[in-house]
């Protein structure tokens, strides 16, 4: 029982990241009927926003403190990152709390991202055959990708959670199990905690806001919603740009998870492709649902009594509840009737 | 193209394409692609990118995981050199069985459904085997280090007799290095382009054309598009299998990378820039992203200051700086540049492209005529 429950949480944090990139990938393609091969590039920006905001921030002034002396005997250099110099105790706090605090950094510029990339490109393809809708975005996520990797190099980049939440937390004790059998990282916990929060709010965005309304009516016509008068081309766009920030601040948030490299997009997007297809095409709920559902799943798959009994086990699982998922109910767990079912 | 086709035209085609390829050390000597490593690579890619085009040029079917063919057929040859002997022929002929067989599997789910579900399917099978490869397999393709031939292995054919010198796969004491190695290649991509010729012009031919065109019409005459459909894939994917083992008779190691989704990619690529449908183009594109990629990946800050030494030194610095992102480690940048461009302003490729200007010669000279006899009987 208690293995299970461990394992039920360490997939959870997974599921939550797979569950964002899907439900902005079910955003764009619900809208705009684009399948955005780009979108793991998407992420893997956000990473490296949290990664820029950090390195402008630890930017150093180093000073020589003529009392003291290293080992070798030369004067002790001091390094102070000019935040803490101009700030003091709110600098040193901003820069223990960079990756949290880099979201805000990351919202304009994802925004930006985003509205650039609908306008600028995919605007064009709407109503291009799918096929060139995957060549095209394929392209510019191999250019992202490129670029990263000429900006920041190819070796993974770790940063750092909050001092605060650093530590682990041993859940099972609370559940009434032996300490120390159950431990989960806190910083886990805050994702899984921030996941819930944006998709909860994507959600109401979409239920409650007048905005959302049209979009969610643009979504199932779009071309009556047309006729009533409503620019849903300039909405749409919105919703694209919103699906960036979601990919985005996912992104932001699992650096500390997961150390950025220029690739982590790609290895992301195959899986949540894979997700979006499990969900089915064009639902919401289905995408969140899958995600963590293939997450939880994975990490399963990954115990080593499983791997015991079925070796390798943990590298197919997905793409397995993929293919069995399309040839059994090709619209996936939540697929609407007749949308992209064949 | 396909209005004014005739057996003799084809025939004729053929010929000209069969002199081309094998005087390309001759004729590509000038422009520094002359030797024989990258010719090889040429012809294997060529061989790769028709196979492909046979599925997504004529059937419209994206798949995106045919590099997995391609390792299925690597990892085939290289065992067929470690138990039967270095000989090529038996390798090729496993190899395509082999990848066949796979093809035939995957092909068989994956085809029952189309669009981007198929894409998709396609490339979770290849993401799946390449991350077999890697882990659980790795008796079979030797992980990370990737499988090669080894003096201790039977090499039944061989008479199990350890050689000296390095083993290279040898087709009746010929070594498959250099220009043997070449010629080897691009006959196999000959009669590789030959059945594809005579594919593109069948029946057959037609009835992938018309799964393209509208399946659902196909469906309506009587006709079942799935047994065409998979037949394409499984000779595409056998396809991709001679071209993996060709690799490897060219250089007897197998690694897990050759699968990976960025290898199908490229193919793609390939496909696309030189013109998805036509028979030369896939080709022509597969030479074209080898000669660049082997040219701009050889590319340094030095050859780069050189080449803009021309320019007053303050606009040479920043030129050689952006430019220097798009060559040696960067090529792949080029590379994503380049298929958005080719996607976004010349889906058809670079066939589309020259007979666009064919089209734009042909009317301009045209025009100058008709308005030479418009001006005639003006008053």
């Amino acid at each position: 029982m208690d293995v299970i429950l461990l394992q039920l949480l360490n997939g959870l944090d997974k599921g939550g990241a797979y569950a964002l990139i899907a439900l902005g990938l079910t955003l764009i393609f619900g809208t705009l009927g684009v399948v955005n091969f780009a979108h793991g590039a998407l992420f893997m920006l956000g990473a490296f926003c949290a990664v820029t905001f950090n390195k402008f921030l630890s930017l150093e002034i180093v000073t020589t403190d003529p009392t003291k002396t290293t080992a070798w005997g030369s004067p002790l250099e001091i390094r102070t990152p000019y935040i803490e110099v101009y700030f003091g105790d709110f600098g040193a706090w901003v820069l223990n709390y960079s990756v949290p605090v880099s979201i805000l950094f990351a919202i304009p510029v994802m925004l930006l991202v985003g509205f650039i990339m609908e306008r600028g490109l995919i605007k064009h393809f709407y109503n291009r055959a799918h096929a060139d809708q995957i060549l095209v975005t394929f392209g510019l996520a191999i250019v992202i990708q490129e670029v990263i990797k000429s900006m920041f190099g190819a070796n993974p980049i770790p940063q750092s959670a909050p001092e605060l939440v650093r530590g682990a937390a041993d859940v099972g004790a609370v559940f009434g199990y032996d300490p120390g059998i159950i431990v989960y990282p806190y910083w886990r916990m805050v994702y899984l905690g921030f996941a819930a929060a944006v998709i909860g709010a994507v959600f109401a965005f979409l239920q409650f806001t007048t905005f959302g309304m049209v979009v969610r009516a643009g979504m199932a016509d779009r071309d009556t919603v047309g006729l009533l008068g409503i620019n849903i081309q300039r909405r749409f766009t919105v919703v694209f740009a919103i699906a960036a920030v979601v990919a985005g601040v996912a992104g932001v948030m699992y650096t500390p998870i997961l150390p950025p490299d220029y690739h982590m997009g790609m290895d992301f997007l195959v899986l949540s492709f894979v997700v979006v297809v499990v969900g089915g095409m064009g639902s919401l709920p289905g995408a969140v649902a899958a995600g963590f559902l293939l997450g939880i799943l994975q990490s399963f798959a990954s115990m080593n009594e499983v791997k015991a009994v079925l070796p390798g086990i943990d590298q197919i699982i997905i793409y397995l509840v993929a293919v069995v998922i399309l040839l059994v109910r090709p619209r996936g767990l939540m697929g609407r009737k007749g949308v992209m079912e064949n | 193209m396909f209005t004014k086709t005739s057996p003799a035209l084809d025939l004729v085609y053929f010929l000209v394409f069969a002199a081309a390829v094998l005087t390309m050390p001759i004729w590509l000597a000038p422009i520094g692609a002359g030797y024989p490593d990258l010719l090889q690579k040429f012809a294997i890619f060529g061989l790769f990118a028709t196979g492909f085009n046979i599925l997504f040029g004529l059937t419209g079917y994206l798949s995106f995981g045919h590099a997995a063919f391609l390792g299925v057929g690597s990892y085939t040859a290289v065992w067929s050199f470690k138990l039967l002997g270095m000989n090529p022929i038996p390798a090729a002929v496993l190899a395509v069985v082999a990848s066949g067989v796979f093809a035939l599997a995957i092909g068989y789910v994956s085809l029952r459904r189309s669009g981007i579900y198929f894409s998709i399917l396609t490339l979770a099978f290849a993401q799946m085997s390449y991350n077999l490869a890697y882990s659980v397999l790795t008796p079979i393709t030797n992980g990370e280090t990737g499988l090669r031939v080894l003096e201790s292995d039977p090499r039944i054919l061989d008479g199990g007799g350890a050689t000296d010198g390095p083993l290279i796969s040898n087709l009746f004491g010929i070594e498959m290095t250099g220009y043997a190695g070449f010629y080897f290649c691009a006959v196999v991509l000959l009669i590789g382009f030959f059945i594809a010729q005579r594919i593109f012009r069948s029946p057959f031919g037609i009835m992938l054309r018309a799964v393209k065109t509208n399946q659902n019409r196909m469906t309506y005459t009587g006709l079942n598009p799935r047994p065409y459909t998979l037949a394409a894939f499984v000779i595409s994917g056998m396809y991709a299998g001679l071209a993996g083992a060709l690799m490897c008779i060219t250089d007897p190691l197998a690694g897990a990378e050759r699968m990976q989704w960025t290898a199908s990619g490229e193919v793609v690529l390939m496909t696309i820039l030189g013109g998805a449908g036509t028979l030369l183009g896939p080709i022509f594109g597969a030479a074209l992203i080898k000669y660049f990629e082997n040219i701009f990946s050889a590319f340094n800050e030095q050859t780069l200051h050189e080449i803009f030494g021309f320019l007053p030194d303050f606009l040479e610095a920043p030129v050689v700086a952006v430019s220097g992102l798009f060559v040696g480690e960067g090529w792949h940048l080029t590379l994503g540049v380049l298929f958005m461009l080719i996607v976004i302003f010349l889906p058809g490729g670079l066939m589309e492209g020259f007979a666009r200007i064919g089209r734009v010669l042909k009317r301009s000279s045209n025009k100058s005529e008709k308005s030479g006899s418009a001006t005639a009987p003006a008053e």
